[in-house]
């Protein structure tokens, strides 16, 4: 099965990405472009979707500073 | 005898083994070696192991030599993480707490002053509590980061081992942390590189302290008695 693992830096946690990308967003004329942050999309095949939680849980994330969602096609 | 550890990406391991030697015996240990076989001191060197993909020192814990290390570990021996190795240690459970990208997003490669917040452990019984130490950092994910009520309790255990000096952050670390230890207390991991101020060639010799202290007797004899 086919499934999507996104993964966000946690509320509260400065994102330094997303603060760089908001920092330039005027220059380029996009006003009004705020609370920007940056993730990642991991896109995976998987034969036992059951066992994604824990992949994230012990790989793709850090749960200390990270969330997921899981999205399965 | 201090052992090494060789990840594919590690870049430093040869500093610290180099470093190691001036105090002592000292070998690598090939991140597939399951064994650790005469070696009572680990260090888990900088570098980008496993190109850092992920996260940085994400993939690395996985590596069969690990496995060896988290048992060494939980032995009480001493387990000694620096810059990429402290993130291995953090992604490993090892030591609380995780390295996020600088606050600046960028490489920050520059001789920093820290300051030994605690002497009571087998890395730092060579200094002195507010001894100031002349150590480089070199590194792109060095922010110190831990939720504050953990934090809180890591500062209540004397778990700061190392701060940077007044003004000298260099990655906006959480309450200036630069090195922290396990509550077991033979656990250390530090962003800064001991083995890059050995020599005085490159003017500061004060990163020997650390590996100084790991090679005296009391290092040693304080692990044994822990392992019992």
């Amino acid at each position: 099965m086919k499934a999507k693992v996104l993964i966000r830096p946690k509320r509260g946690i400065l994102d330094p990405q997303g603060k760089a990308i908001e920092r330039a967003l005027p220059t380029l004329g996009f006003d009004g472009v705020s609370n920007v942050r940056v993730g990642r999309l991991v896109e995976l095949e998987a034969d036992d979707p059951d066992r994604l939680s824990e992949l994230c849980e012990k790989l793709l994330t850090n749960p200390l500073i990270e969330d997921y969602e899981i999205e399965l096609d | 005898m201090f052992g090494v550890i060789q990840f594919p990406g590690s870049c430093d391991e040869r500093d610290a083994l180099l470093a190691c030697r001036r105090v002592g015996e000292a070998r690598l240990v090939w991140h597939q070696d399951t064994d650790l076989g005469d070696v009572d001191v680990v260090v888990v060197p900088g570098g980008f192991s496993y190109g850092d993909y992920l996260r940085a020192g994400a993939l690395a814990r996985f590596s069969p030599a690990m496995e060896a290390v988290a048992e060494h570990a939980a032995a009480g021996k001493p387990v000694l993480g620096i810059c990429n190795g402290f993130q291995v240690l953090c992604e490993a459970g090892l030591l609380p707490g995780a390295l996020l990208p600088n606050e600046s997003l960028r490489f920050v490669c520059r001789q920093v002053e820290l300051v030994v917040e605690s002497s009571e452990t087998p890395f730092t019984q060579g200094c002195r509590p507010g001894q100031r130490l002349s150590i480089p950092v070199k590194h792109e994910s060095g922010r110190y980061y831990a939720p504050a009520e953990q934090l809180d309790e890591l500062e209540a255990r004397g778990g700061v081992v190392l701060r940077y000096g007044a003004g000298q952050n260099p990655n906006g670390s959480a309450r200036e942390i630069a090195a922290v230890v396990n509550e077991g207390g033979n656990v250390m991991g530090l962003m800064p590189h001991p083995e890059h101020a050995v020599d005085p060639l490159t003017e500061s010799t004060d990163g020997l302290r650390i590996f100084a202290s790991l090679a005296a007797p009391a290092a040693r004899s304080a692990s044994a008695t822990l392992s019992g």
